[in-house]
């Protein structure tokens, strides 16, 4: 089972598919890091030689952001834009939408499961 | 889409130059302005403005973090307090 930056261990995959296992690596990187490192895609994962695999990993390490580093960057975009008080912000903490997105409906990824409001309009009919 | 690099940074003229005046003095005091639209650039730092919502000026001290987003970003044009809770009594008298 190869062992590519830290702790991800995809194994029967083709590698390229293998690769997007990793926090930061998606299809179009996998791709990118693939034909740079010189190896076959569809090489399944634990098919690969040492050499192939020390090639992905120093290209991986040298030109991406990935796992733990990636995520403390972006919650630390977060928290900057949380601390400036600003109106991205504000929607952050609020758990809604932070783009401009409509929220009189939809908007449930952000704002989570229905909660249902007794006396509202429509409850009754939904006893 | 981002705005094009060309142009720079959209900066309030007029809102510029009273900083720049302000810098040169080495003097800080708020400045009352309705220029939402003006970009946040590295002169502002350490200022106070007086950023209109629309219905009044809010206050907003410029920090480093802050450059690059605008003014108005900092001053909501919106109140919303939050849903009432609603107690058990007012729910019922609510649905009769």
């Amino acid at each position: 089972m190869p062992r590519i930056s830290g702790i991800d261990v995809p194994d029967n995959k083709p590698i390229r598919v293998a690769l997007r296992y990793i926090y930061g690596i998606g299809p179009a990187n996998a791709e990118v890091i693939l034909k740079e490192a010189n190896v076959d895609g569809t090489i399944r994962a634990n098919k690969l030689t040492e050499d192939q695999i020390a090639a992905i990993v120093a290209l991986i390490d040298a030109n991406y952001v990935v796992e733990g580093a990636l995520r403390r960057a972006i919650s630390q975009n977060i928290s900057r834009l949380r601390d400036i008080r600003c109106y991205r912000g504000d929607r952050h903490r609020r758990g809604l939408p932070v783009r401009g997105q409509r929220t009189r409906t939809n908007a449930r990824t952000r704002k989570g499961k229905r909660k249902t409001v007794a006396g509202k309009k429509g409850v009754k009919a939904l006893k | 889409m981002p705005r094009s690099l060309k142009k720079g940074p959209f900066v309030v003229e007029r809102l510029f130059r009273k900083v720049e005046k302000l810098n040169q003095m080495n003097r800080k005091e708020p400045i009352k302005t309705w220029a939402r639209a003006c970009t946040i650039v590295p002169e502002f730092v350490g200022h106070t403005f007086l950023v209109h919502n629309g219905k009044a000026f809010n206050n907003v001290f410029v920090t480093e973090d802050m450059v690059g987003h605008k003014l108005g970003e900092f001053s909501p044009t919106r109140t919303f307090r939050g849903h009432t809770t609603g107690t058990k009594a007012q729910r019922s008298v609510g649905s009769v």
